[in-house]
């Protein structure tokens, strides 16, 4: 029998998929609305000190027939009176009591966080948010990701929070930094019950060729806005694994957020370490509908793995994500293409010739497009089966036996540091490179 | 079986003749860019007799630099325009996209060239150069795809090119020829203006070359002529009864209809007797001009047809009807078509023959002969020297396009019989630098 709800640090939810704190979390009828379409909980749009905001907010990244693949915003955290956002949760709780509802808060002051944390206590949130990671307008004002910049200010507020809060803390990291375990260890050693992240990346999406200005254009000028969407997936699991492998921060819950839009998504970044999963941009794109793929698809792998709970498989990656270091080298892949499969675009050829390691041929008889592998300088790089398009076709086949095992730490260990090029995969060895004047006789 | 009702108006002749690759919207044309793979060697180039560069200018179709790709369309194909509508993608670019090979519908090669073309030209986008005049004179005979393609590489050049037309308007079978569903002549008429704006050849209509003094003024006046001429009429299939009223040629026919739309009266019954190209066409055309019952009558078999599968299949679903293995052996009537008697065939150890006791009359009020056009043989007896084989089908160096007579150069239907747009827009252009090669050396 699957179980997908969750205890989160202490919040509980029907199930791990969050709205994180963004426009589509702005009111009480947008969460509503959510609650009902199937969403377990949800990370309120920051509440904080007054703002205002600029039109013209959001900038996208389309790549070929890929709409907002990348997105990125100037918006600032709510500007709707604190006194309507609080009667909102309320009225939300009062439908929805066994649902999260999250106050993602970012003030200035000591006495301004203990204020507002009164104040969404008694509205009956369930938890809160510390936004440290906002890239953008209030960053510029000292808050944000100003803070998540700053480990010791991180700190330091997380404790002032855990002192004023009765409700469990969440601290959200900026990812605007070098070492995503710098705040992240300062957020734990201040108290805080759990971590989210990413927040967004400071980013520029793209300039506009005739007034010269970035996206989005407010009267003929931009500002660097907060890249998220599917794009920055890649990064947040990074982030979100070094949290995860590390002794101290992994002894509390970490909420991943970061492009997530399928269940995939989901599984891959419980996968990683998370126990709660936020979405916004895929929520801005679709709707609120697109949760009922991440819960179906959820359920099928964990009914086809056998799972009861998202703990039974939570972090179960973890242990295969090491360093380059320990990686076995006597491992060896070479390409195969199935000709039955193979539709002659070529791509693998061109793909290996100009951009990898020179190992396919094609055929003498032009009328034959299908490729071959050369082998001996096939270093097993994926490129081939990374660009063709069809699935299946490409192949990457084990050729090692499996029984040899080094890695380089052992060879450190071994005092086996090559003095000489000696990789037998490397130009020159066991394998062919191409004078620079073959170049030009095609 | 009409599937057409008789078109009255020219609202409904364009109902009728709806265009069978119509223009792409942006949003159509940006999806459908971003599906190719961007092939090495890409089979698609291979394929188009014109060598245009698909694979770069459907990028540039998708990065948003339509001016771009119509530069790398027409810098092959000075006809890229009308190649993308009237163009056999089936069989050529698009039959060999390599989606075809993974049960993936091909990119619409055809489609997209026309969309960025057509772009360029309804902005009036100047893309071409004119090379410095070097003082040479070309003329060019005919304003057909070839002679418009060789006009315009000769223009680069820096030619002087002056065109003789026979005919009140240019593009040749563009307007003349093709059916209405596959290029309006509207469509077709914008690129030859567009062309000559930024190219500035002279066209000279209703300028017919028919006798031996025109021929050599033309020698004296220029340094040397290119034939675009095409085929003539409709060739005479020596039938009995075949002078009557209400036998045409599908050519005659075809143009016709091209330049009076609603206004030809097609009768109700027809018979489109050929297995070509033309013939659907023609029968295509009978049926949606709202002809109650056309068959399609062909001496062999189905298979030996010389059209390609996607026109017999275009005409049967307008409605037209078929025989095969039928040889049409006298028209009947009385002054007017009733009908068409023919013959069975049967194939006898490789040899078709002509069945004489197994014959009937198909009844008709119109009979349309696609059965093969005449070639220009009597322009090509006023020039010396000038070799039309044995079936006035110019020889000419594969290269340089040079006929016998080395100030003249030959191209496109004049050279291979009938072939198509796109065949000939390659022909003009390459005889122009065939003939630059000559006049330089």
């Amino acid at each position: 029998m699957i179980d997908l709800s969750i205890n989160f640090g202490g919040i509980k939810s029907p199930n791990p998929f969050w709205l994180a704190s963004a426009p589509p979390t702005n009111s009480g009828y947008q969460v509503m609305k959510a609650f009902e379409a199937g969403w377990g909980g949800a990370v309120w749009k920051t509440l904080g000190v007054p703002v205002v905001n600029v039109s013209s907010r959001y900038g996208a990244v389309n790549y070929r027939n890929t709409r907002m693949m990348g997105f990125n915003n100037i918006e600032l955290i709510t500007d709707r009176p604190l006194a309507d956002n609080l009667r909102e949760i309320e009225e939300v709780k009062k439908y929805f009591p066994d649902h999260a509802i999250i106050a993602s808060l970012m003030v200035e002051s000591r006495a301004e966080w203990e204020q507002i944390i009164k104040d969404v206590e008694n509205a009956g949130a369930d938890g809160i948010e510390l936004n440290f990671g906002c890239p953008h307008g209030m960053c510029e004002r000292g808050m944000g990701s100003a803070v998540g910049q700053e480990p010791e200010v991180l700190k330091t507020i997380v404790e002032w929070v855990k002192e004023a809060a009765n409700i469990p803390v969440i601290t959200k990291l900026s990812p605007n930094i070098s070492h995503i375990t710098d705040p992240g260890l300062a957020a734990v050693q201040g108290g805080t019950d759990s971590i989210s992240l990413i927040n967004t990346i400071k980013s520029i999406v793209g300039i506009d060729l005739d007034s010269y200005a970035p996206y989005p254009i407010v009267d003929g000028k931009g500002s660097n806005g907060g890249y998220c969407g599917p794009a920055v997936k890649p990064i947040a699991m990074h982030m979100l694994k070094d949290l995860a492998q590390h002794p101290e921060i992994s002894k509390v819950p970490i909420s991943g957020i970061g492009g997530i839009e399928t269940w995939r998504d989901v599984v891959e970044f419980i996968l990683l370490g998370a126990t709660s999963v936020q979405v916004c941009t895929a929520v801005m794109h679709y709707g609120f509908g697109i949760v009922r793929e991440m819960e179906a698809g959820l359920r099928q792998f964990m009914e086809e793995k056998n799972y009861n709970t998202i703990y039974d498989f939570a972090g179960k990656a973890l242990p295969n994500v090491t360093e380059w270091k320990h990686l076995n080298l006597k491992h060896k892949v070479v390409a195969e293409i199935n000709p039955d499969k193979c539709i002659g675009c070529e791509l693998c050829y061109i793909s290996c010739d100009d951009g990898a390691h020179q190992a396919i041929a094609l055929s003498d008889d032009i009328t034959n497009r299908i490729p071959s592998i050369i082998e001996e300088n096939c270093v097993g790089c994926n490129l081939c089966s990374l660009v063709c398009p069809v699935e299946d076709c490409i192949t990457m086949v084990q050729k090692d036996d499996g029984t040899e095992h080094i890695t380089w730490n052992e060879r450190t260990l071994n005092d086996d540091i090559p003095t000489t090029f000696d990789d037998d995969r490397a130009g020159g060895k066991g394998h062919f490179v191409p004078k620079p004047t073959d170049a030009l006789k095609s | 079986m009409a599937e057409y009702k008789r078109p009255t108006t020219e609202a409904a002749f364009k109902q009728n003749f709806k265009q069978k690759k119509p223009l792409m919207n942006d949003t159509e044309a940006y999806y459908e860019a971003s599906r190719c793979l961007f092939c090495y060697d890409a089979p698609c180039i291979q394929a188009c007799p014109t060598h245009i560069d698909i694979p770069l200018f459907i990028k540039q179709i998708h990065t948003d630099n339509v001016t771009g790709a119509s530069k790398t369309i027409f810098d092959s194909n000075w006809l890229g325009n009308a190649c993308g509508v009237v163009c056999p993608t089936d069989v050529l670019c698009e039959g060999a996209c390599v989606y075809n090979h993974q049960d993936v519908p091909p990119i619409q090669i055809g489609r997209l060239q026309n969309f960025a073309t057509n772009k360029t030209i309804d902005a009036e986008k100047d893309i071409f150069k004119v090379g410095n005049s070097n003082g040479k004179r070309i003329a060019v005979i005919g304003s057909g795809p070839a002679g418009i393609a060789c006009a315009c590489e000769a223009r680069t050049l820096g030619y002087e090119v002056d065109i003789f037309e026979a005919k009140e308007l240019p593009s040749g079978l563009n307007v003349h020829g093709v059916a209405p569903y596959k290029i309006t002549n509207e469509e077709a008429l914008k690129e030859i203006d567009y062309l000559q704006k930024q190219l500035g050849f002279t066209i000279k209509y209703n300028s017919a070359i028919t006798s031996k003094e025109q021929i050599q003024k033309l020698e004296n006046d220029y340094d040397a002529i290119f034939l675009g001429v095409g085929l003539g009429k409709t060739a005479t299939l020596n039938l009995e009864g075949e002078d009557k009223k209400g036998v045409i040629g599908a050519v005659e026919f075809i143009e016709e209809l091209r330049m009076k739309h609603h206004q030809l009266k097609v009768p109700k019954r027809v018979v489109v007797i050929g297995g070509g190209n033309t013939a659907m066409d023609a029968a295509s055309e009978s049926a949606r001009m709202g002809a109650r019952k056309t068959v399609l009558a062909y001496r062999n078999s189905k298979d030996n047809m010389g059209a390609y599968g996607f026109e017999y299949d275009l005409a049967i679903s307008a409605g037209v009807d078929s025989l095969f293995n039928v040889t049409p052996i006298a028209i009947v009537g009385n002054g007017t078509v009733e009908g068409v008697k023919f013959a069975k065939t049967e194939m006898v150890e490789g040899t078709l023959k002509t069945n004489m006791n197994n014959v009937f009359i198909v009844r008709c009020d119109l009979v349309i002969k696609a059965t093969g056009q005449a070639k220009q043989g009597s322009l090509y007896d006023l020039i010396d020297n000038l070799d039309a084989g044995t079936n006035a089908i110019l020889n000419v160096n594969a290269e340089t396009f040079q006929t016998s007579n080395p100030q003249y150069f030959a191209g496109g239907d004049a050279i291979n019989g009938g072939s198509e747009v796109v065949n000939a827009a390659y022909d003009g252009k390459m005889a122009a630098q065939g003939i630059h090669q000559w006049l330089t050396k």
